[in-house]
């Protein structure tokens, strides 16, 4: 069902003084939990949850001929499905414009913070080069299905190992992991997306929330050395954002990345060990 | 116009003081049951029974051993043997299977005067004549309102069933696409529900949000006589209005309000647990402001 006008309201009106109705603050995040090698048949994955929302997410390797524009770069994909498990809303079948625009998002984040070393994946030049499939499931959608999508993609990919690979006959022994990971930077982005209700921004929304907001714009941001990098950017929803609006968002996700991301690049840290 | 404004605003403020609903279809229902008896014998009385039976046990223990209310309950899923249909037989969603009674919901199984019945605790809303239901407009076309209820069926509200005059051609000046109204059920055909704003409590809700419940656990958040809803009320200082489709609707300051939520969330965590009242006591008593 379609949020009630009363309940949109309520929130609009609620946000103009920073209350939530859960009772947070516009910038607070629920808790968010991860959790690796959830699946033993991938070659990396991880759980995101972030409040009620739960997302797996998984990475798998292939081989393939690379393309001709990069004939000494691997590749990736990234998919993203919302099913009926993850929320009344969703019908099966092929992503539809949601699922697609968050694997873009995800993939984006990933491709343009320069997270991967795409040289190193190379086997042959112009022959062979390793390509990763990265799978997003959402088990639970409770909002924010896009930051919760990409975290996981980002834990998943940080905890793929190479299956075990013949370069003679050119087969991949699945199920067999070598130790050795994937060539990542130090560029992790991770992606916060903020939410526009009536003239309020707020991060981390809830579904009512999301069904309340009218544009939202999704930053990735990286910290490879001292200065802080937004990689890549995206700007949803119908109505447009202000000048001033952009300046407050940069200004908070600032903010933001140096009280948050600390925490959570800890939590993946101690699940690496 | 202005007339009209002020009759408006009268009936607004009646409804809020006729405090809510529940105890109104409590009212209307056991008035309705002998209207019922007449064409539909079997369902309106057995689903007042239901809301009764099920409200029972969290209120005195005493009542307990001497009423009708058979002692124990039993979870079960679709295909379990409730026991042998030697002596018992099959009442609501049971099936006699092999010489046994076997459940065909996800529910409480009980015994009564022999008959075995199940109370479902999991599914769709089911509308019934008479239940009173808070719903959504979803479409408006040239003589009425297409109203969501939660259910797998289409609820019609026609513009006749509305008890004050609107303007044909300007329906949604009274309700429109995301209004949320609270309603009575005139009655279900095969595939459609018709619905009727006529009768005291209904109308347009304005302010306050819509939560929603499953329905089979709102004769849990009503309790016997509304005693739980009372309760909540009571506690958290708000106006709460429940139709039976397990649409709530809530209004009042912003604590109470998430108090209230949280009370509605634990019954309906808890609604297969004894004592219930006492439960719901003890959390509103020790809720402290910004829980979860």
């Amino acid at each position: 069902m379609n949020l009630p006008t009363i309940n949109k309201k309520r929130i609009t009106e609620l946000l103009k003084q920073d209350k939530r109705l859960d009772g947070r603050t516009p910038f607070q995040y629920r808790d968010i939990k991860i959790e690796t090698n959830v699946s033993n048949k991938a070659e990396g994955s991880a759980r995101v949850t972030i409040g009620k929302t739960e997302v797996i997410a998984g990475v798998k390797m292939a081989t393939q001929t690379p393309y001709t524009d990069h004939d000494d770069e691997g590749t990736m994909t990234t998919s993203m499905e919302l099913s009926p498990i993850c929320g009344e809303r969703y019908e099966l079948g092929p992503p539809k414009i949601n699922a697609i625009e968050i694997a873009r998002v995800v993939d984006r984040g990933l491709r343009e913070s320069g997270f991967i070393d795409w040289k190193k994946l190379c086997i042959t030049p112009k022959e062979k080069v390793w390509s990763i499939n990265i799978d997003i499931y959402c088990i639970n959608d409770d909002g924010s299905a896009l930051d919760a999508s990409a975290l996981a993609a980002l834990v998943a990919l940080k905890t793929a190992r190479f299956p075990e690979y013949d370069k003679e006959t050119d087969t991949i022994n699945y199920g067999e992991f070598t130790d050795t990971p994937l060539p990542l930077t130090k560029n992790q982005a991770l992606s916060m997306t903020f939410y526009k209700i009536g003239d309020s921004l707020i991060l981390d929304p809830n579904r009512e929330e999301e069904d309340a907001s009218e544009a939202r714009l999704t930053l990735a941001i990286a910290k490879p050395e001292k200065d802080r990098i937004i990689s890549a950017m995206q700007k949803g929803g119908q109505t447009p954002m202000t000048a001033d609006e952009l300046i407050k968002i940069i200004e908070q996700s600032e903010k933001n990345y140096d009280e948050k991301f600390p925490e959570i690049e800890k939590k993946i840290k101690d699940l690496m060990k | 116009m202005t007339e009209e404004k002020q009759e408006e605003a009268n009936e607004l403020d009646q409804e809020k003081t006729e405090n809510s609903i529940e105890e109104n279809s409590k009212e209307t229902q056991s008035n309705e049951i002998t209207e019922d008896k007449s064409d539909n014998s079997n369902a309106e009385p057995q689903e007042n029974k239901e809301t009764e039976s099920l409200s029972e046990p969290t209120n005195n223990e005493s009542t307990h051993s001497e009423s009708s209310i058979p002692k124990e309950r039993k979870l079960v899923i679709p295909g379990e043997i409730i026991v042998s249909a030697e002596d018992n037989l099959p009442g609501d969603f049971t099936r006699n299977q092999d010489g046994n009674i076997v459940a065909t919901r996800y529910g409480l199984a009980e015994t009564y005067n022999r008959v075995v019945r199940v109370i479902p605790i999991s599914g769709v809303f089911e509308p019934r004549r008479g239940n009173t239901i808070v719903g959504r407009v979803e479409d408006i076309n040239f003589s009425g309102w297409s109203i969501n209820i939660g259910g797998p069926y289409n609820a019609f509200l026609p513009l006749v069933e509305c008890p004050r005059f609107i303007n044909r051609n300007n329906i949604e000046d009274f309700a429109t696409v995301g209004d949320v109204l609270a309603m009575k059920i005139l009655g279900v055909k095969r595939g459609s529900v018709d619905l009727t704003l006529k009768s005291r409590g209904l109308g347009k809700l304005e302010g306050g949000r819509l939560i929603k419940i499953n329905p089979h656990k709102v004769p849990r958040v009503i309790g016997k006589e509304g005693s739980m809803i009372n309760l909540i009320k009571e506690n958290t200082g708000t106006e709460i209005m429940v139709g039976q489709n397990g649409f709530i609707w809530l209004t009042g300051e912003l604590a109470g309000e998430i108090k209230a939520e949280a009370a509605i969330d634990l019954i309906s965590q808890e609604s297969t647990s004894s004592g219930l009242t006492e439960k719901v006591e003890e959390f509103l008593k020790n809720y402290k402001d910004g829980e979860k």
